[in-house]
């Protein structure tokens, strides 16, 4: 069992022909994932990869596609979005980093009343180990199990999994929600799924400064998770004021710091550890 | 990206949100000349920081003859200026703002950002003004008036009026106060904002909404499309590194302690310098490498950590996902050909082609320490550092 992602999902990968579509669309083949073709508007008609390239993701969808993959450059890439989410995907999972704060929130408004799953923009994607990858993880590092991951990060996340595949555990899905002060799915939506999922035992949720969402997370997870959760914030040493690397990693006007988040998860009876390469010791000792 | 307040009462003018005449000088005799061609009785010097709290720090002066601006402006350009957003060194005045006077009836806050939470913009008023907005939104989070504004149908006219009437305007300026709110509105979404705030808006005795002061942050994954907003960009203002690695596309930001970090993701990168001080270490910078550095990528990553005087020891953490490590390892090994590494450097490798890219920095005959993890690599570099010392 897992979330959102599983051996059925067809994946149409939008920006195929661009240089990091092209790359991670043949990574994606080669992890198993049934990716059956690329949007590229312009193109249509050619082939690459050995697979289709449509003008419009609805002629992605009348060829069966109900997931996407966004590689498109951060100018195009909230229009990427708006496209997908009309063409009635499922799933939209958006790699871009640099897409402008007020586009998101555009398309926030706009995908509001449709019914389809954004995870992203700025992330490392989403992976089912042994069935699927949307994104540019390494695979290679999971390994089936029952612990369901999500995190803000890329390599952080990388890092959390090798740890918990490196315990002999394996992961259910994991879940990179990205780094931007918009984005799509959030820490609450995936602690709901991984609660209602039977394939997920345990969970890691890596938060890191900026916004409140892992304090809103965790009075979710006090309220209605009874799976065990491990949990990690990043930046207790930032500087407040700076943004750390992610758009979205900010403290400003003294929210969003790391103190905070510990604290609130701590309160929700999350096990948060201070130590980064502890996550899967932790993981280890409460179950 | 900040701007200074000349710069963003220029942007206020062009979009019709009202603010004092005033002009930029130089130096003392520049600052002189410019309240004879403002004319009045009074004037105002502002030195142009980035940084708020310069009233607090020395750096607006209110001045009422020719003479006090003469002498106003030559205290503040060429001194330091320290506020308490600044670091106790203060920053380099190189230039102030001369600023018309006005009658003051009424001061405010006000602040347009985007809201997290609610993924709006959110426009804050607050009768409060004059002081930190952060404070009041702790003590009296009821005395900041919210109004969130729908991108789609943009500001409403309800919405304006429902903050003048909420700060207790009447009459004349409650409709000056809806056309300044709607055309700061205009500002902050065409001009891709993250932050305008002006702290004091003020009602003069005529009845005009003014802003006596101008704070603009812009989105920087945005600037692709004000590119002349670029050019308002003041190096002077950031941090020379800081500047040195944007142009190599490497995110550094330097922080006070000794140790050096290199690490591939934003993530990450926070995690080690959280690693480093819980094994009682400081760490002297954040350093992202990015996705897909290359070796003369890495190499300027070590020059840049290392024009910093205080580093003793560096800790690179990499996670190679699809950045290979043995790529990583070609990096930091054709790096420390070139350049002198004259510290400690402590190297963790993890993922993909782990094997090889270890085997490699062993076989460079570098003086590099080689660390199981990420743990291993923060006990080991402050171990080193301290027998160092």
């Amino acid at each position: 069992m897992s979330i959102w992602l599983d051996s059925s999902s067809k994946v149409v990968v939008q920006g195929i022909t661009g240089k990091n579509g092209q790359f991670h669309s043949e990574q994606m083949l080669d992890y198993g994932t049934r990716v059956i073709g690329g949007v590229t508007p312009g193109k249509g008609g050619q082939e690459t990869l050995g697979l289709p390239i449509w003008d419009t993701m609805s002629e992605a969808v009348d060829a069966g596609a109900n997931v996407s993959c966004i590689f498109v450059p951060p100018a195009f890439a909230a229009d990427a979005i708006m496209e997908a989410a009309d063409s009635e995907v499922d799933l939209i999972v958006a790699i871009t980093e640099g897409i402008p704060a007020l586009d998101m929130v555009k398309v926030k408004k706009y995908i509001e009343s449709i019914d389809v799953r954004l995870i992203g923009p700025n992330c490392p994607g989403i992976i089912t180990p042994g069935k699927s990858k949307v994104g540019i993880m390494p695979g290679h590092i999971h390994r089936k199990g029952d612990v369901g991951i999500i995190s803000r990060s890329g390599t952080l996340t990388y890092e959390a999994v090798n740890q918990v595949t490196e315990k002999g555990l394996g992961q259910s899905t994991c879940v990179g929600i990205g780094g931007d002060p918009v984005n799509g799915t959030n820490f609450m939506d995936c602690l709901k799924a991984f609660e209602n999922d039977r394939g997920t035992k345990s969970i890691i949720m890596i938060g890191e400064i900026g916004g409140t969402a892992e304090e809103t997370a965790s009075q979710y997870a006090k309220d209605y998770v009874s799976k065990p959760i491990v949990g990690f914030i990043a930046g207790r040493t930032a500087p407040p004021g700076k943004r750390m690397g992610h758009a979205g990693a900010i403290i400003s006007g003294g929210k969003g710091t790391a103190k905070e988040k510990m604290n609130a998860m701590k309160r929700a009876g999350i096990h948060v550890t201070e130590n980064p390469s502890e996550l899967g010791k932790t993981l280890e000792e409460i179950l | 990206m900040n701007i200074h307040e000349y710069q963003a009462k220029e942007l206020f003018r062009q979009y019709g949100v009202k603010t004092l005449n005033g002009i930029l000088a130089l130096n003392s005799n520049e600052a002189a000349n410019a309240c004879k061609e403002l004319g009045g009785m009074i004037w105002v010097v502002k030195a142009q920081i980035h940084a708020g709290g310069r009233g607090k720090g020395g750096g607006i002066i209110l001045c009422r003859s020719v003479d006090e601006v003469y002498e106003a402006a030559n205290n503040i350009i060429g001194s330091k200026l320290v506020t308490p957003q600044t670091t106790s060194e203060g920053v380099n005045v190189s230039k102030v703002y001369v600023e018309e006077g006005c009658n003051i009836a009424k001061e405010f806050y006000l602040g347009i950002v985007l809201d997290r939470e609610k993924e709006l913009p959110v426009i804050m008023a607050s009768t409060e003004g004059g002081i930190e907005i952060e404070e009041v939104a702790s003590k009296n989070p009821e005395k900041i008036l919210k109004v969130y504004v729908d991108p789609v149908t943009g500001l409403g006219d309800w919405q304006a009026r429902k903050i003048a009437f909420g700060l207790g305007l009447e009459g004349k300026q409650v409709r000056s106060c809806m056309r300044f709110l709607k055309n700061l509105y205009n500002l902050f979404i065409d001009l891709d904002c993250s932050i305008v705030e002006i702290n004091p808006l003020v009602v003069t005795t005529a009845d005009d909404v003014v802003a006596l002061d101008a704070k603009i942050n812009f989105d920087n994954s945005a600037l692709f499309r004000h590119t002349d907003i670029e050019q308002l960009r003041d190096q002077e203002e950031e941090e020379p590194l800081e500047v040195r690695a944007t142009e190599v596309g490497l995110n550094y930001i330097k922080l006070d302690g000794e140790i050096g970090c290199m690490v591939n993701g934003a993530g990450l990168a926070m995690a080690t310098m959280d690693i480093i001080k819980l094994h009682g270490g400081e760490p002297a910078n954040f350093l992202d490498v990015g996705g897909g550095a290359d070796s003369e990528q890495v190499a300027e990553g070590f020059r840049i950590i290392l024009s910093d005087p205080s580093v003793k020891a560096i800790f690179v953490n990499i996670f190679g996902g699809i950045m290979r490590c043995d790529f990583i390892a070609k990096g930091i090994i054709a790096a420390a050909k070139e350049i002198k590494l004259d510290v400690p450097v402590i190297v963790r490798l993890a993922g993909t082609n782990v094997g090889i890219g270890k085997k490699m920095l062993v076989e460079s005959g570098l003086d590099l320490i080689t660390a199981n993890d990420m743990n291993d690599g923060a006990i080991k570099v402050i171990e080193v550092m301290e027998r160092k010392k």
